[in-house]
């Protein structure tokens, strides 16, 4: 047919379209991750990627499973709600460690650690214990006077 | 330390199999985790916490968090007293004018104030892993998502760093990590609470101001708290369904 | 502000990438006129303007992929575009407008030269212009009169496609509810006015100064009739722009204060006085002196140039205003952060300029390859075999 003939061109410019579409119909097929689209229109497998984060802070759980006593002492004072790495720190690594007692936490100095949640501000709770360092403890550290697994003055005293 | 040697001798065996077990973390989640017994939120009680940024220190060991960037943070509310603001009369609420201070994000807690005018409160703040996340709507490749367990998280293998969904989050909680330069936000520590633990944040928090919750577990105290006391979210105007749920939030907090 | 809202996100980069797709919208539109609504008048720039289109088409991803953190997997936006987000869709609206409309219109007119340009020139050039003959030769008068039709078919498939390729540009801000000073309705429209603006703006300036370079007259009835359209789509994207204004300052909802605030401080310089005044009122004014009162032709051609240059600027500004305007303030109206932009960085000031003039750089090439005006030009016209 004579339109064919003359429109020979725009054929070919279409063919071109159809090629492309197909070579990338064929890269995308080898392209997409596996598990895309698995349950929604994301990565499937990227959950248990994240899941699988190294853990830094064992949880309280973990430490009463050794250290029982101290929760002891803990659970029947004002800090009972205060978890154990709240204070020493994140301590997966002395927790899994083979042998724990090569991972020893760092005491933390009382002086500023304390004083991070009790020293007194017009801006904290009412209700909340707060001292002005300085006032208080002249100066002497805060585990002088209160145990800082449980506070209570009447509960041990000095050390 | 007062443990015997007899007690370590019980005691370590156990432990060391117990947390290599939590520390496993095989691509392929815990085997007792299934994904759609969960649908994870939070709950801030405000009068509790007294801004010691605990929990900002916390996320950022627990998830290397670049400095500057803030996977969480605790801003300081100060609601002056009503007072005259001009000869008029005329009084200007002091509710649409809080001062705000968030140094450093609150990481190393908050200078001390003597002013006992007007009213302070802290307000820990973090990704809402909202129901209905604008952030997820807006991503063009699929790089961010919601669980089905219902935390929104951010592939960062797919990931192209176009900053779309930073644009897109009302909370300002997400942040472009300047050295994998793709998006990258609170978790809700996933890799722990898929295997019994609780977030970072409130592992640190001394005062349980912040709690974890399973909304679809119903032994969880987060159904008795909402029954039982007055909750919001931020930004309702939104619609985002967020997550998190805030007791005692004052009106005037953005 | 928020802890991570400090540093901005999107940068300049940004802000050239709708300029850019603007021009390229604009530039066509203003082909169409030609092509589609027959005013015959601005025949002399239908070549110049589809060619244009095209440079600025050709360096529009570059801001984008120079922003990415990661370029190397933007291929992920055409393997799994995620159809609730209005970014997803740049690589196929793009990949459509280059190839599909703004290619093949260029192609159908032009293949006439193209193959006789195959068959007369030599080396290299020979080759370029016998692979863009796909292999086909055929110039009778059957086969350009279908040329003809289909290129009038593309051309208005391609005025919707154009707004489709700058209006999402405008939805994907208007479309971000965390952002009050973005979230409108209205932005895609005031984008798709603003672009319509730039392009004929930047077609005219180029064909001045094209024609004032090859020492040729300037069509004078043709430098009317755009400077006459570019005067009231001008006057309507003005009034677009003033309703947005007017109905912030009327409603004054939540974020009005601080949006206030900022556009009378930081963004006093960008937005008032360039944008408004200098990018916005000043073209209008002098646009509609011409068209009120009857001047000399050499004082209309001065004012046009200036009026051009003028709504270029004004139009950049806008853009500006919208993207970096954007992330100044907090989203929690309590506070302001500043721009630094840096000078030699990846999405600094001097890549910024590179990429504003890489355009240019293509379109001398073009014009070198593809002559809009080949009965004129005289040395390298086509000899037939």
């Amino acid at each position: 047919m004579s339109v064919f003939k003359d429109a020979g061109h725009l054929f070919r410019f279409a063919g071109l379209f159809v090629l492309a579409f197909l070579v990338f119909l064929v890269v995308r097929h080898y392209v997409v991750p596996k598990s895309f689209g698995e349950y929604g229109h994301y990565r499937g497998a990227a959950i248990g990627e994240i899941a699988a984060h190294p853990i830094r802070f064992a949880g309280h759980d973990t430490c009463e499973t050794c250290h029982a006593d101290v929760a002891e002492i803990k659970n029947s004072g004002k800090h009972a709600h205060v978890n154990c790495e709240a204070c020493h720190g994140a301590q997966a690594k002395h927790a899994g460690a083979d042998d724990p007692s090569t991972v020893k936490p760092v005491l933390p100095e009382t002086t500023v650690l304390c004083a991070r949640c009790h020293t007194a501000s017009a801006a904290k709770p009412k209700g909340f214990p707060q001292v002005v360092p300085a006032d208080h403890s002249t100066g002497l550290p805060c585990d002088t006077c209160h145990k800082p697994h449980n506070p209570a003055m009447d509960a041990g005293g000095a050390k | 330390m007062n443990i015997s040697r007899r007690q370590i001798m019980i005691l370590l065996p156990a432990a060391a199999v117990a947390w290599k077990y939590v520390l496993a973390g095989t691509p392929e989640e815990s085997p007792n985790y299934k994904m759609s017994d969960h649908w994870w939120s939070m709950l801030i009680d405000i009068p509790k916490c007294i801004g010691c940024g605990n929990c900002v220190r916390a996320c950022q060991a627990e998830n290397d968090v670049p400095e500057m960037s803030f996977r969480t943070w605790v801003e300081r509310y100060h609601i002056s007293d009503w007072q005259m603001a001009n000869p008029l009369g005329v009084m200007s609420n002091p509710m649409t004018d809080p001062q705000v201070i968030s140094p450093d994000g609150g990481k190393e807690g908050f200078p001390v104030t003597t002013d006992e005018s007007g009213k302070y409160f802290f307000v820990p703040k973090l990704c809402n892993h909202c129901a209905d996340s604008p952030c997820t709507q807006v991503c063009p490749v699929g790089a961010t998502f919601i669980s089905p367990d219902g935390v929104v998280l951010v592939d960062q293998t797919y990931c192209l760093g176009c900053a779309y969904c930073v644009q897109a989050c009302p909370y300002g909680c997400r942040y472009i990590h300047p050295v994998k330069k793709v998006a990258d936000k609170c978790t809700l520590c996933y890799h722990r609470i898929t295997k019994g633990l609780t977030t970072a944040c409130c592992e640190a928090c001394p005062t349980g101001a912040r709690q974890l919750a399973d909304l679809k577990n119903p032994k969880d105290p987060i159904h008795e708290f909402l029954k039982t006391h007055s909750v919001q979210v931020l930004k309702p105007q939104m619609a985002t369904g967020a997550k998190v749920f805030y007791n005692d939030l004052d009106g005037s907090v953005r | 502000m928020y802890p991570n809202e400090v540093g901005l996100q999107w940068s300049v980069l940004i802000v050239l990438y709708p300029f850019i797709t603007g021009l390229v919208a604009g530039a066509f539109i203003l082909a169409s006129l030609e092509r589609v609504f027959r005013v015959e008048a601005v025949k002399p720039t239908y070549r110049l303007a589809l060619l244009t289109a095209l440079a600025f088409l050709l360096v529009a991803p570059l801001p984008l992929q120079l922003h990415l953190g990661h370029p190397e997997r933007s291929p992920e936006m055409y393997f799994t575009p995620h159809s609730t987000s209005a970014m997803a869709m740049f690589g196929y609206v793009y990949l459509w407008y280059l190839m599909a409309v703004l290619v093949l219109e260029i192609w159908l007119d032009y293949r006439r030269e193209i193959v006789l340009l195959s068959q007369s020139s030599k080396g290299l050039l020979r080759i370029v212009y016998r692979l863009m003959t796909l292999g086909s030769n055929n110039i009778s008068e059957r086969s350009l009169a279908i040329d003809e039709r289909a290129g009038w078919i593309v051309t208005l498939v391609g005025i919707p496609s154009a707004f489709l390729l700058h209006g999402y540009v405008g939805f994907i801000f208007g479309s971000v509810k965390a952002n009050p000073w973005w979230s409108s309705p209205m932005m895609p429209v005031v984008f798709i006015f603003s672009a319509m603006v730039s392009g004929i703006a930047g077609v005219m300036l180029l064909y001045m100064a094209i024609t004032k370079l090859r020492k040729l007259k300037i069509d004078i009835r043709c430098v009317d009739t755009i400077a006459m359209y570019l005067f009231y789509i001008f006057i309507i994207d003005f009034s677009l722009e003033m309703l947005d204004l007017v109905h912030r300052i009327y409603e004054a909802d939540e974020s009005f204060r601080s949006l206030n605030f900022m556009v009378h401080t930081q963004l006093y310089i960008p937005h008032i006085v360039i944008q408004i005044c200098l990018g916005t009122l000043t073209p209008i004014i002098l646009l509609g002196i011409t068209q009120v009162v009857r001047l000399p032709q050499i004082a209309r051609l001065r004012i046009y140039s200036v009026a051009g240059c003028l709504t270029l600027i004004g139009i950049f500004a806008m853009r500006w205003n919208v993207v970096i305007g954007g992330q100044l303030f907090s989203k929690s109206f309590l506070g302001y952060t500043t721009y630094k932009m840096g000078l030699v960085t990846r999405e600094g000031l001097l890549v910024a300029i590179a990429l504003t003039l890489l355009p240019l750089l293509f379109l001398w090439a073009l014009v070198k390859l593809l002559p809009p005006w080949p009965d004129e030009s005289a040395p390298a016209a086509v000899a037939p075999n």
